[in-house]
């Protein structure tokens, strides 16, 4: 028996989710270099591409929360980034909220419209788990193309105001502003780890590695299920908030279903269910739109091209691939 | 004479479209017995299964347990009341460590686990039983290992390490020796006589020479309904049972 154990420590390592001291050492290393990171990014790189980014890399973590630890594929994301980006913008232009209230607000609806989503589409799993997202957030879309004196229709909501963070320190200058976006980062983050690293993200890790068996437990699974749908509702909610503050316009594509497909690529290339990978997507697919903006039409054929090698080449993205070689949970 | 029942049915029945899997089906378990639900394929064993779990919702009759209806409720709240099942597929949580797919069982003693907020840390108390129980059915040497990767005997051994870890009053084993090798079956044959002791277990299971050793009472189910029940002795010298095993042209292991 000892033999069969000492073959098989290795791969102990890469069971998921599963954190020793080492592994939990190493993660609050990276948690400071991406504080150091963020501190340093704004001055070798221009504030608002890199506030696009954090954005995109906290929507992709909420998502990432959701399929990674929940087991759950949603394909109705852009539902929850979109509609708190359309209250986040108009309250802060319409209502004169200031930016952190305007982005709670757009927060707070997403988590609403999550949990009123969510509680239909838990009651199927798998692809019908997905197609009932998608349909649902399609509903959200056809519901802002209609309403054009709430969302601005195909216009959207246009020059939204930064305002006074607490009615105080203006947020007119780029830099200013990426400090609050770069904080939101980091709170999203820290608060994603948590949960996975909590007595209810244990459970729901039990509930997607075997539901049936988590229910035989005495586990509700569903409403396990619920309320990690409504976390990564809300969560991809602040990312859609945020975005809106900073580029001071909500429009139908943040409503978009290709968003919703475009937050599962960042995931997949970053690495589905690893801790950072999501991030790492997300600068991978957000700078490839930007600098490969001059081919026009084409990125989208270069990104499908990029999603087929990573699916083909590697399946466990690049931080999966990286926690594979180290043999560490990243 | 009075008998201390656990569980009971009656007139159990499960009809699926223009089908009745299970028909009428009256069991009575004991306390403290380990009882056997046996019968030629397509008797209806695992419907029955899973309509006692709760998995499978009744067409008609009751499920009493311990003196209450439980044929209307749900299969995590049996759970709650100490009714607490097996799969036939080895059921663990293959991403998980073997000793967290314990402590995840363990974690039911807190309630509801809803804390997001806090750190898994403070499950750490709970760790020392974990490891006590995972040493109980042997796996020590494999604690850290993500249970997906065990060999399917130890599957079984890990699974019962986590039922266990609830302290069921009753323990329903859906066909605990499926695919197993011999040294497998004596390992869970043992294990599955150990935790007997303080509790009822209720069995479906295709090997015979293990229900003989290991029940105190054997259900047969042929079509749906209960065709001879008693003692090992006394089951498998009816003619029913044997007209039933051969007519099938399944004979098992005699």
């Amino acid at each position: 028996m000892a033999d069969i154990a000492s073959t098989d420590a290795p791969a102990a390592a890469l069971a998921i989710g599963e954190v020793d001291d080492s592994t939990a050492r190493l993660h609050r290393n990276l948690m400071i270099g991406i504080a150091i990171a963020l501190v340093i990014a704004p001055f070798v790189a221009y504030p608002v591409f890199v506030m696009k980014v954090l954005c995109f890399a906290l929507f992709a973590l909420a998502f990432n929360l959701l399929l990674g630890y929940g087991g759950l594929l949603s394909f109705g994301h852009a539902a929850y980034f979109g509609m708190a980006s359309y209250v986040s913008a108009y309250t802060a232009k319409h209502w004169g909220l200031t930016p952190e209230l305007a982005i709670l607000a757009g927060t707070g609806i997403a988590a609403l419209l999550g949990l009123a989503f969510g509680a239909l589409a838990i009651r199927r799993q798998g692809i019908y788990f997905a197609m009932i997202t998608l349909a649902l957030a399609q509903m959200a879309f056809f519901f802002s193309l209609q309403t054009p004196r709430f969302t601005g229709g195909e216009d959207g909501i246009q020059a939204v105001p930064r305002g006074k963070l607490l009615g105080l320190f203006s947020l007119a200058d780029d830099r200013a502003l990426y400090w609050l976006v770069a904080a939101v980062f980091m709170g999203g983050l820290l608060l994603i780890y948590r949960v996975i690293h909590s007595p209810f993200g244990q459970v729901c890790k039990a509930i997607r590695d075997n539901e049936p068996r988590a229910i035989s437990l005495g586990y509700r699974a569903s409403q396990y299920k619920l309320a990690v749908f409504v976390l990564s509702a809300g969560i991809a909610g602040l990312a859609g908030a945020t975005k809106a503050i900073v580029f001071q316009l909500a429009s139908l594509t943040d409503v978009h279903w290709s968003m919703s497909g475009e937050v599962v690529l960042m995931t997949l290339v970053g690495g589905l269910g690893t801790v950072f990978g999501p991030i790492v997507g997300a600068i991978v697919i957000v700078s490839m739109q930007n600098f490969l903006a001059t081919l026009g039409a084409w990125v989208t054929v270069v990104q499908g091209v990029v999603f087929v090698i990573c699916v083909l080449l590697f399946r466990e993205g690049i931080v999966g691939m990286i926690a594979k070689w180290i043999k560490k949970p990243l | 004479m009075s008998e201390d029942i656990i569980l009971s049915t009656s007139g159990l029945t499960k009809e699926f479209a223009g089908f009745t899997a299970v028909n009428g089906v009256d069991l009575k378990v004991r306390r403290g017995s380990i009882h056997a639900l046996i019968g030629p394929n397509g008797a209806g064993k695992t419907t029955c299964f899973n309509l006692l779990t709760k998995f499978l919702p009744l067409t008609r009759g009751q499920i009493v347990y311990n003196g209450r209806d439980i044929s209307r409720e749900k299969p995590a709240e049996i759970a709650r009341l100490g009714l607490v099942r097996s799969f036939q597929i080895s059921a663990v949580f293959p991403q998980l460590s073997v000793k967290t797919n314990v402590r995840v069982a363990l974690q039911r003693k807190r309630g509801d686990s809803f804390d997001f907020w806090r750190s898994e840390k403070v499950l750490s108390p709970l760790d020392a039983e974990a490891l006590r129980l995972v040493d109980a059915v042997g796996l020590s040497a494999f604690a850290d290992l993500p249970a997906g990767e065990l060999s399917y005997g130890r599957k079984r051994a890990l699974e019962i390490a986590t039922t266990l870890a609830l302290e069921p009053e009753m323990l329903l084993l859906d066909e605990p020796m499926a695919g197993m090798g011999r040294e497998d079956i004596e390992r869970i044959e043992a294990l599955i006589r150990k935790v007997s002791k303080d509790r009822t277990i209720l069995m479906v299971e295709h090997n015979l020479s293990v229900v003989a050793s290991l029940c105190d009472r054997i259900t047969v189910l042929a079509r749906g309904q209960v065709l001879a029940e008693g003692d090992y002795a006394a089951v498998s010298k009816d003619p029913r049972v044997i007209e039933a095993y051969i007519g099938s042209g399944v004979g098992h292991g005699h």
